[in-house]
């Protein structure tokens, strides 16, 4: 059992937890996850390592509610364990030492971008760190960030912070104005990383994305989280999940994303009224 | 006196079996046990023991048994094998054991296969516990991976006195028997007995605990204290055709289909979690157990159609024959001297055929099977929702690539030096598929004890 240590509510169905996991906190790395199943009958998912304290001996994640088992998750407490916590897994990034460097989270990707770009201040890289959301209540992390990197940009769907529009929005404004960039890192959903990378290509900007594969065992063992990079299958658990954008095959990864959803549908269904079940006995 | 015949194993009707995940094969009663154990000749010489890659006293507990005396028929057999009730179950005992045995020459060798599970589930059901009396070593051994091979391994270095951990990946331990093969063959619940009385021999199972990742083989010998290492992390890496079209949603590795069902109970969803998707038809492209396996499972899953496809003809098949026909039972369609070369998918991205070549058997390859060819122009397609992979596994590469001074072979496998499991590495030991590729449980569980010895060996040499 790995016991949850502390809890915060980040956004609208977007939660923090700093979990007890000395094994894996030992050797966290930025760019690397973990894959956790909550109780006996649930699912292993995998969530990105958003930061790590190795005195502490915990690890911390951030998972958005999207379905049965994010949704369990969210109802934990601290004091709770979740039954299964593996990793660190998948290759740490690999950063570049110096130069300009932007770093792109959207949504819930901003959280595993976090550790980046700590790890790349760190390194003395400059860091100018985009961030976007739907809406300014759905942002997280930004205060963090913002201390963090040498400049910082927002951007939301509906202009209730920062600029309004798309984290691509704010690359091309700054490569307009001829901002000279090194390096991209870019998190979040498919949509966006195929979009940044859609921008960085054709300047030849090198760029990293993060790719959020199905995956069951995250060991390298089932390949349900096959990608298409350069044209070859690679495992994203072990070859990644970071890869080098220009080679992604994203309009697969969005295929094959979609595998289970109707499942999925099915399972939300019946476990919203366990859901309601378990709240009404309480 | 005329020689009784072989006693059969009573099964579950094919169209029954068909609609659920119970066990197949039901056991000998104790009428059909003492029965069959009569038909033993307790041989001098018995030539039975030679075909068991961990010489299971066979005319000893059998001769135990017609006396009625099961639990020391368990314990003549737990003295040379940890995992009875499995074994009895899962191992191909046509090539083994009751393929040297002596009534075999008229066809009808002792059921030793069902005599030792009917022994197992007997003692499995008391639930006794070993005594843990011997002397109690203060070397430690780190055994990584829980299949067969590392369970037996770590029970038998218990036994000796020494302190056992067995770090596992997964969130269960067992290796393929929890999350390869089906519970129609193998009932979870029995492995889940076999390891409790593996752990009451006072081995500690560490779970969730990747190594390569979490700790590596260096650091369980630097920092943890561990005087050695015994790898046994089997071979999990699933190969894939390299096809067009292999990566359309619906296609499988057999790993992914088998760890959905098995593992995380898929065939339960969604009281389990975790869901699986099987069309009306289904193509598992392979020839052996884990194809056989995928297949069966695919109709309890509710398939109408399922075919087995496979390149050479029924003659080279590497499932056991009775593999074969309970498939066959169960209304699957080989598709013999067929080989893939495209999957075409819908503009959604879902698979919707398979295209397949025909092919004929041309000479001896290496391995002594005739190779097939293609004839040109045969291509054909089947029109299929679901496409399962089972041509076979590799080793996983997450230790070798994190250990310093291991040797192994282009494909990935361990090296070892000899028969007992030396690495090129000091203090490192290694056995199972890992080492041989996909084998058997029963020469798994063979490597893992002739592994125990030789760590005996070295930690008394050493220290
Ligand atoms: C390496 C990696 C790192 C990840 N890191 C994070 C993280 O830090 N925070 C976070 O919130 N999520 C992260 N994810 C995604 C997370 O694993 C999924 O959201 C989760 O598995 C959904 O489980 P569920 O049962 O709640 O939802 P489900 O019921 O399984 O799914 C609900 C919906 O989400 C979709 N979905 C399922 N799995 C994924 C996935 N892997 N990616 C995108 N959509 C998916 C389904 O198709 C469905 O439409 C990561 C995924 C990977 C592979
Ligand atoms: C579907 C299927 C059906 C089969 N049917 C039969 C049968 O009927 N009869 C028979 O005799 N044989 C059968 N086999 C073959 C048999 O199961 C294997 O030969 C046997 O299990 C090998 O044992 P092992 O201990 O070497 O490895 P495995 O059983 O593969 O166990 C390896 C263990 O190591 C763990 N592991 C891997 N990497 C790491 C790591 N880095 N760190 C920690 N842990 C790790 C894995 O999670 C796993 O638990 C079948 C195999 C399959 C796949
Ligand atoms: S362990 Fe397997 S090979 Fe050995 S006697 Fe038992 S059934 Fe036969
Ligand atoms: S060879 Fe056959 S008959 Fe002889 S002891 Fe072995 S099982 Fe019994
Ligand atoms: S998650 Fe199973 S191989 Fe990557």
């Amino acid at each position: 059992m790995y016991e949850i240590v502390r809890k915060e509510k980040l956004a609208p169905g977007i939660k923090l937890f700093e979990i007890k996991a000395p094994w894996v906190a030992r050797k966290a790395a930025p760019g690397q996850f973990i894959i956790l199943r909550v109780d006996e009958t649930g699912e292993r998912i995998p969530l990105t390592i958003a930061d790590f304290n190795r005195d502490k001996g915990t690890v911390t994640i951030v998972a958005q509610e999207v379905g049965y088992t994010t949704k369990q998750l969210g109802r934990l407490e601290p004091g709770d364990a979740v039954l299964d916590f593996t990793g660190p897994l998948g290759q740490p990034s690999e950063l570049p030492d110096s130069g300009t460097v932007t770093c792109i989270g959207g949504g819930v990707g901003i959280a595993p971008v976090y550790p980046q770009v700590k790890a790349l201040r760190e390194k003395g890289v400059y860091v100018i760190t985009i961030v976007g959301a739907r809406s300014a209540e759905y942002l997280i992390f930004t205060g963090e960030l913002e201390e963090l990197s040498n400049e910082f940009y927002i951007a939301t769907d509906d202009g209730s912070r920062g600029c309004k529009g798309f984290v691509t929005g704010v690359l091309q404004e700054l490569l307009e104005a001829d901002r000279s960039i090194d390096h991209v890192i870019a998190i979040g959903p498919v949509i966006m990383m195929k979009a940044v990378t859609a921008i960085t290509r054709p300047r030849n900007i090198s760029t990293t994305v993060s790719l959020n594969s199905l995956m069951v065992d995250g060991t390298g063992m089932c390949g349900a989280c096959r990608v298409t990079i350069d044209g070859e299958t690679k495992f994203a658990c072990i070859n990644g999940p970071e890869f080098d954008a220009f080679k992604v095959d994203f309009d697969e990864q969005l295929r094959r994303l979609s595998f289970y959803r109707d499942p999925e549908a099915k399972a939300m269904a019946k476990a919203e009224c366990r859901i309601r079940n378990a709240k009404g006995a309480e | 006196m005329p020689r009784k015949n072989r006693q059969d194993m009573p099964l579950l009707d094919p169209e029954e079996r068909v609609l659920h995940f119970g066990e197949v094969a039901l056991g000998y009663d104790e009428e059909k046990a003492l029965a069959e154990a009569e038909r033993c000749l307790n041989c001098k010489t018995p030539l039975c023991m030679q075909g068991c890659p961990v010489n299971v006293d066979i005319p000893e507990f059998i001769a135990a048994i017609k006396e009625g005396n099961y639990d020391e028929a368990a314990s003549i057999l737990r003295r040379k094998n940890n995992l009875p009730a499995i074994c009895g179950r899962v191992c191909p005992q046509e090539n083994q054991c009751e393929k040297f045995c002596v009534l075999a020459n008229k066809g009808e060798p002792v059921a030793i296969g069902a005599l030792e599970r009917f022994v197992g589930d007997y003692h499995l059901a008391r639930g006794e516990k070993p005594d843990r009396t011997g002397e109690r070593k203060d070397q430690r051994v780190a055994v990584v991976g829980s299949g067969p091979a590392g369970l037996t391994c770590a029970a038998d270095l218990a036994r000796m006195g020494y302190q056992v951990t067995v770090f596992e990946a997964f969130h269960k331990p067992g290796g393929v028997l929890m999350y390869g093969i089906p519970e129609f063959r193998l009932p979870k619940k029995i492995v889940e007995g076999e390891i409790e009385y593996v752990k009451s021999l006072g081995v500690e199972i560490r779970l969730n605990t990747v190594v390569g990742k979490t700790v590596t083989v260096d650091e369980l010998l630097e920092e943890h204290g561990y005087d050695a290492v015994f790898i046994s992390t089997g071979a999990g890496l699933p190969y894939f055709l390299n096809i067009p079209g292999e990566n359309l949603n619906g296609v499988y590795s057999a790993n992914e289909f088998l760890t959905r069902v098995n593992l995380m109970k898929a065939y339960k969803f969604p009281e389990h979690a975790t869901p699986i998707m099987v069309g009306d038809k289904v193509a598992v492209v392979g020839g052996g157990n884990v194809a056989m396996d995928a297949a069966r499972t695919a109709r309890r899953l509710g398939a109408q159609k399922v075919y087995i496809i496979y390149r050479r003809s029924r003659e080279e098949m590497p499932a056991r024959k009775e593999e074969i026909a309970r498939a066959e039972e169960e209304g699957v369609d080989f598709r013999l001297l067929a080989n893939p070369v495209a999957i075409h998918g819908t503009e959604e991205g879902w698979v919707k055929e398979i295209e397949l070549v025909k092919m004929e058997l041309g000479e001896p390859d290496e391995s002594g099977r005739r190779r097939p060819k293609p004839v040109p122009g045969s291509n054909f397609t089947l029109e299929v929702d679901t496409i399962i992979i089972a041509i076979g596994q590799g080793p996983n590469p997450l230790i070798p690539r994190s250990t310093n001074e291991l040797q192994v072979t282009e494909r990935g496998h361990i090296v070892v030096e000899d028969e007992k499991g030396r690495t090129s590495k000091k203090a490192v030991f290694a056995g199972g598929d890992v080492v041989t590729g996909a084998a058997t449980v029963i020469e798994a569980m063979g490597a893992g004890k002739r592994a125990a010895q030789a760590i005996d060996e070295f930690l008394k040499a050493y220290f």
